[in-house]
């Protein structure tokens, strides 16, 4: 063991860039074994990168990092995990294909007479299992099998079975269950009495204050504060990861006039499989709808519900007060619908990025400028210098690839991409999620404008003060139903954060950690 | 209790293709004219060995998510080669075969080091290194020929006890002696593990490139043995395109026949082999039933097809649309 | 103008420019051993050869830029030579609609593979071989296995060994047309720039509004109708069918496309770099017999060259 002067794990002066970009810079970080070491920090303040490195998956660009007071460096995972530093990863590490025995002795299975000792190895994982609180999963089942809480807790066994010394869980508890939520933090506190360190990500600052020792604040790839936990409020600590306050980047919301148009979306009893129950809705002309809750409640199913990606919909979805079906997305965009979805991940769902600027902006509105299946080329340059203009999207040219703009001008074009199409029902996915916080004042402003000229726009996001800042109402969505709609100034974080864990309305102001272990 | 059910279900593929084996087998061996005798078991294991061994060579790489279209050209280039080298004193025929094993090694290696190392695609790869292996083959038997030891083409392609026919034998130490070992083996594992997630496999720290390079190389190496194996049964050498590439088709038809999942991580060589063996029965049903062989290539064709289509029935239970663009 | 200059050189895809490179380095190389090879006639005769490649790379090179591949060539091709010779012996009529009939078995046959890519998500590699596979059975059955005794129509030979102005031999401007048309297709029509999407992401395409499904469907159809075309204009150079007359057109045609710089991976590529590797395989498969190197040889630089130049410019990213 190490002597109390020699921390267990410490990093200095560590920075990584990608392309231009600075993930991280000279940041510092010291991890003491016997303590729960939480992170904090907003998307794209460095977090990731910060894990990334300390597990071997990519390597610093410069700085050192020690262990045991002496310098190491990792070529690969596998070295990482030999080292004793071990991650739980937010996309899972698991192979699908084999089984929870398979997958959790995959890196350094036992061996008798060189061959794989399958008994050992399922004493192993058995063992792991038990540790994690998990010994309701069979060790022979395959991994695609399981559903994600299931994975993540064998996730959690595969880490355990490599005895680490260092353990780092990246959201690791973001698609469990509350009752497995309460089983991981019994592991995870007994870890930390075994004289484990442990490093905890998280975005739910209820569990934070529940299991943290220490805490560290990352912003704009930076550490900026390390406190013990308890000794900062809440507000300081948003203030900290934020940097500034937070108000003035929201533009004033507008008063809806009283109308007797019908609503240009309403959604009556959808539902989808056990992921969406029973949601009605409505939107009005130049409304902005929330959709709250914590990640994962069903608020991306309802979007692509309604953008005609899921089969086997039930419920009914009018538009402008007439029944309308919407099949597909082509149906969705078709001028008499006029619906539009800023999809989740702008890399894999939003563009194509080794296309130029200009063939992505114009690429869903093409119906729209073409005759006869033949691209009116002049309409197209000017639609596309249009809307260049309008979100003032910097980049050298349209004929550049796409993905060599910064991250925030991409957000941009796949919004341009689809306010070529005119829509009328714009539905919005996470937009602003991994991107500067200039752009996102940037897009909440536009959100309005697009508002005050009448279109119906609902709004799904994973930041609550985003919720507070441009919504007119909230539905908070839980295990895929509407448990609470939050109107005007009944959207406050308190509410949001109370209704999202599925309390009651009577109980907001009671201690929230206790809600993870009901 | 529930050990069997799981143990079932990951050999689902293999004893599908097996119990379809058999039953088409049957239907064989009893309309056949000359009765479920010997003589038949031996013809028909000598050919379906053949594919059977070229179906596993297939099968390494398919694990890792991969596909060799240069394996049927491998066994024509080591049929070739095996038909001028295999000749001779013992010493020289020992020499020949580790001559013809090396060779189709090498021709692994080549395939994976282009394609882990040079990153190039496996389609394209092997394509193009199909090719040069066919033109060796040429440079090597512009017109068919050659011969092989007869002791040893005699013995491996004859019978045991005069009812149990050889080839079955070597096929199945075949599969003793490597397939059993690897799919135990940490590298073997790794290589599911590759093929299933890449992603995920390289996160657990799993050697991927050893992996990927080692199965390549395996495949190289049984492409080899059929190649061999098909100089004794011809006792000649013949570079024919048609051939390699009849192979190479079918060597994936009986790999999709015999559960191994072409999108990789799952499947097992066994399965492949009774998916080759079940391949060569359904044109040889045809025979049996006196159909005219003319109809064989559209036969083999349409239930090639058929199997293909198969898979796509899990498509019907999809429910989010952007499940099918992964 | 400078800046000009300048821009037009970006544009200029450096896979496209070393396939040109190679073609003046292929054809210095083949003056200094016989003069004959800058002859217009030599010229000529290679474009018009390179024509047949060059309508049957240009399906191959719709269908990668998707994102998948065509192993259905070397049959699809047969059954456009052998249903259009089999048209013209069934007299005037037959003979008359020998050419579209020939091109339509082959739309047929591309519309399996399409199907079985589009809508049973069946790996492409797989569904073409097993089409290639039925489209052989059916030519082997149609046939009884040997070569057709029909000979060619008096169009099939006039478009694929005429001449018609300045001696420009007629199938090179089919060519011509084919290429032509598939630029507009690509550069000009929604249907193109969906192609390019579906190649680069089609998860992207399909929650832009494009009917992926539907295009992806149609585009294996016209790769399938520019195989039997190419099949067509070989029975009529050679004024029957053959067996097996579509073999030696499956590497050439993937080589072609890939060493003009697409991805086969799709997405990328563009229809001049087609062009160039369409003119550079008919070159070197020239040359190598006009040198007196056996087909042997021939095949192993074939190989060993597509790879060189992959490994040149074709490489992908490294993940980490």
């Amino acid at each position: 063991m190490a002597s109390p002067a020699v921390p267990l794990f410490s990093m200095d002066g560590v920075s990584k860039r990608y392309g231009g970009v600075k993930a991280l810079e000279k940041a510092n970080l010291t991890v003491e074994a016997a303590q729960i070491h939480a992170i904090l920090g907003e998307n794209g303040a460095g977090k990731s990168t910060l894990i990334k490195i300390m597990s071997g998956v990519v390597a610093p660009d410069e700085g050192r990092m020690l262990l045991d007071g002496r310098e190491i460096q990792f070529a690969s995972p596998a070295a990482a995990n030999q080292a004793g530093i071990v991650c739980i990863f937010q996309e899972l590490s698991l192979v699908p294909d084999l089984s929870v025995a398979d997958n959790i002795c995959i890196s350094n299975p036992p061996k008798r007479f060189g061959l794989i000792d399958r008994r050992a190895q399922r004493r192993i994982a058995e063992e792991a299992l038990a540790r994690a609180g998990a010994q309701d999963i069979h060790p022979m089942a395959p991994v695609k099998d399981l559903p994600l809480s299931r994975r993540q807790m064998v996730e959690i066994a595969k880490a355990l079975a490599r005895n680490p010394r260092v353990l780092i869980l990246d959201e690791a508890t973001s698609a469990l269950t509350a009752a497995d939520v309460a089983k991981v933090f019994v592991v995870l506190k007994r870890l930390r009495a075994e004289g484990l360190a442990l490093l905890y990500i998280s975005h739910r600052m209820h569990e934070i204050a529940e299991l943290a020792d220490q805490c560290t604040v990352f912003r704009n790839g930076r550490n900026v504060a390390t406190y013990r936990a308890g000794t900062k409020s809440d507000d300081e600590v948003v203030e900290l990861m934020i940097g500034r306050e937070y108000s003035h980047v929201f533009p004033p919301k507008q008063a809806l006039a009283p109308s007797a148009k019908p609503p240009v979306l309403e959604v009556r009893h959808l539902s989808w499989l056990d992921r969406l129950k029973d949601i009605s809705l409505s939107v009005r002309a130049g409304e902005v709808v929330g959709l709250g809750g914590l990640d994962g409640q069903g608020q991306r199913e309802l979007l692509l519900a309604l953008f005609g990606v899921l089969r086997g919909v039930s419920g009914e979805i009018l538009i402008d007060g007439e029944r309308a079906s919407v099949s597909s997305p082509s149906a969705a965009k078709a001028k008499k619908i006029g619906m539009a979805l800023i999809p989740e991940d702008r890399k894999t769902e939003g563009l194509m990025l080794p296309m130029s600027v200009s063939v992505n902006l114009s690429f869903a509105a093409l119906d729209r400028i073409s005759s006869g299946g033949i691209v009116d080329r002049a309409k197209e340059r000017q639609l596309i210098d249009e809307m260049i203009e309008l979100l003032a999207i910097r980049t050298a040219g349209t004929d550049i690839p796409v993905g060599s703009l910064s991250g925030g001008n991409q957000q941009k074009v796949v919004i341009a991409k689809w306010l070529m199409v005119k829509p009328r029902i714009i539905l919005l996915n996470d937009p602003t999620r991994g991107i500067d916080v200039g752009t996102k004042a940037e897009i909440y402003q536009l959100l309005r404008k697009l508002a005050a000229t009448g279109a119906a726009i609902i709004f799904y996001s994973t930041d609550y003060d985003e919720l507070i800042g441009c919504c007119d109402r909230v539905l908070v969505l839980y295990d895929g139903a509407v448990k609470r709609v939050l109107v005007g100034d009944e959207i406050t974080e308190r509410a949001l954060i109370s209704s999202a864990l599925n309390m009651s309305a009577q109980s907001e102001g009671a201690d929230m950690a206790s809600a993870t272990s009901a | 209790m529930k050990d069997w059910r799981y143990r079932l279900s990951e050999h689902r593929g293999t004893l599908l293709a097996f119990v379809f084996f058999i039953l088409m087998f049957v239907i064989y061996a009893s309309n056949h004219p000359a009765g479920f005798t010997a003589n038949v078991v031996q013809t028909a294991a000598n050919k379906g060995v053949l594919l059977a061994l070229v179906a596993v060579a297939q099968t390494f790489v398919v694990l890792t998510a991969g596909i060799d279209l240069s394996v049927g050209m491998v066994f024509v280039l080591t049929n070739c080669l095996a038909s001028a080298i295999v000749v001779g004193s013992p010493a020289m025929v020992g020499l020949g075969i580790v001559g013809v094993l090396l060779t189709g090694l090498i021709c692994g290696a080549i395939n994976g080091a282009i394609v882990i190392y040079g990153r190039l695609q496996p389609i394209v790869t092997t394509i193009a290194t199909g090719a040069v292996y066919f033109g060796i083959a040429l440079a090597m038997r512009p017109v068919p020929g050659g011969d092989v030891d007869s002791d040893l083409s005699d013995a491996l392609t004859g019978r045991l006890f005069g009812v149990l026919p050889v080839s079955l034998i070597a096929l199945f130490v075949v599969v003793l002696v490597i397939w059993v070992p690897f799919r135990r083996s940490a590298i073997g594992r790794a290589t599911y593990a590759v093929g299933s997630s890449e992603v995920a496999a390289y996160m657990s720290g799993v050697p991927v490139q050893a992996a990927k390079f080692f199965a390549y190389v395996l495949s190289g190496l049984i492409a080899s043995m059929a190649g061999l194996f098909l100089t004794f049964i011809t006792a000649s050498g013949e570079a024919s395109a048609a051939n390699g590439g009849s192979y190479t088709l079918y060597s994936i038809a009986a790999v999709v026949l015999g559960g191994v999942s072409l999108f990789g991580g799952s499947g097992s060589a066994i399965g492949a082999i009774f998916g080759a063996l079940m391949f060569r029965t359904i044109g040889d049903l045809l025979f049996v039933f006196d159909l005219d062989p003319l109809w064989q290539p559209l036969f083999q064709g349409v239930v090639l097809l058929a199997a293909v289509c198969l898979g796509s029935v899990r498509l019907f239970q999809i429910r989010n649309r952007l499940d099918l663009f992964e | 103008m400078n800046t000009r200059a300048g821009a037009l050189w970006r544009k200029v895809d450096p896979a496209v420019a070393t396939a040109f490179g190679c073609i003046v380095l292929l054809l210095f190389l083949g003056s200094l051993y016989s003069s004959s090879f800058l002859s217009p006639e030599y010229l000529l005769q290679q474009l018009k050869v390179a024509s047949f490649l060059g309508v049957i790379a240009t399906g191959m090179m719709l269908v990668i830029l998707l994102g998948q591949i065509d192993l259905s060539v070397p049959w699809v091709v047969a059954v456009g030579g052998m249903m259009s010779t089999a048209a013209t012996g069934w007299g005037p009529t037959g003979e008359a609609f020998a050419i579209p009939f020939g091109i339509l078995c082959g739309v047929a046959l591309g519309f399996a593979n399409g199907f079985g890519v589009a809508y049973l998500r069946i790996p492409s590699m797989i569904i073409t071989l097993a089409v290639n596979a039925v489209a052989q059975g059916l030519m082997v059955v149609h046939t009884g296995g040997f070569s057709p005794q029909d000979s060619s129509s008096a169009a099939m030979r006039f478009i694929a060994t005429g001449h018609t102005l300045l001696g420009v031999p007629n199938a090179l401007l089919v060519w011509a047309v084919v290429g032509g048309a598939t630029v507009f297709l690509l550069s000009r029509t929604t249907f193109g720039r969906a192609i390019y999407g579906i190649g680069n992401r089609e998860r992207a395409a399909y929650l832009s509004g494009i009917r992926t499904q539907r295009v992806v469907l149609l585009t294996f159809a016209i790769a399938g109708g520019l195989s039997a075309f190419g099949g067509v204009l070989l029975a009529g150079y050679a004024s029957k069918a053959a067996q097996a007359m579509g073999d030696a057109y499956l590497l050439p045609s993937i080589a072609a496309v890939v060493l003009g710089g697409a991805s086969i991976l799709g997405g990328r590529g563009s229809y001049i770099g087609t062009i160039a590797g369409v003119i550079l395989i008919t070159l070197l498969q020239s040359i190598l017999s006009v040198v007196q190197i056996e087909e042997a040889g021939r095949q192993v630089i074939y190989g060993a060259v597509i790879i060189a130049m992959l490994l040149l410019y074709g490489r992908e990213k490294v993940a980490r």
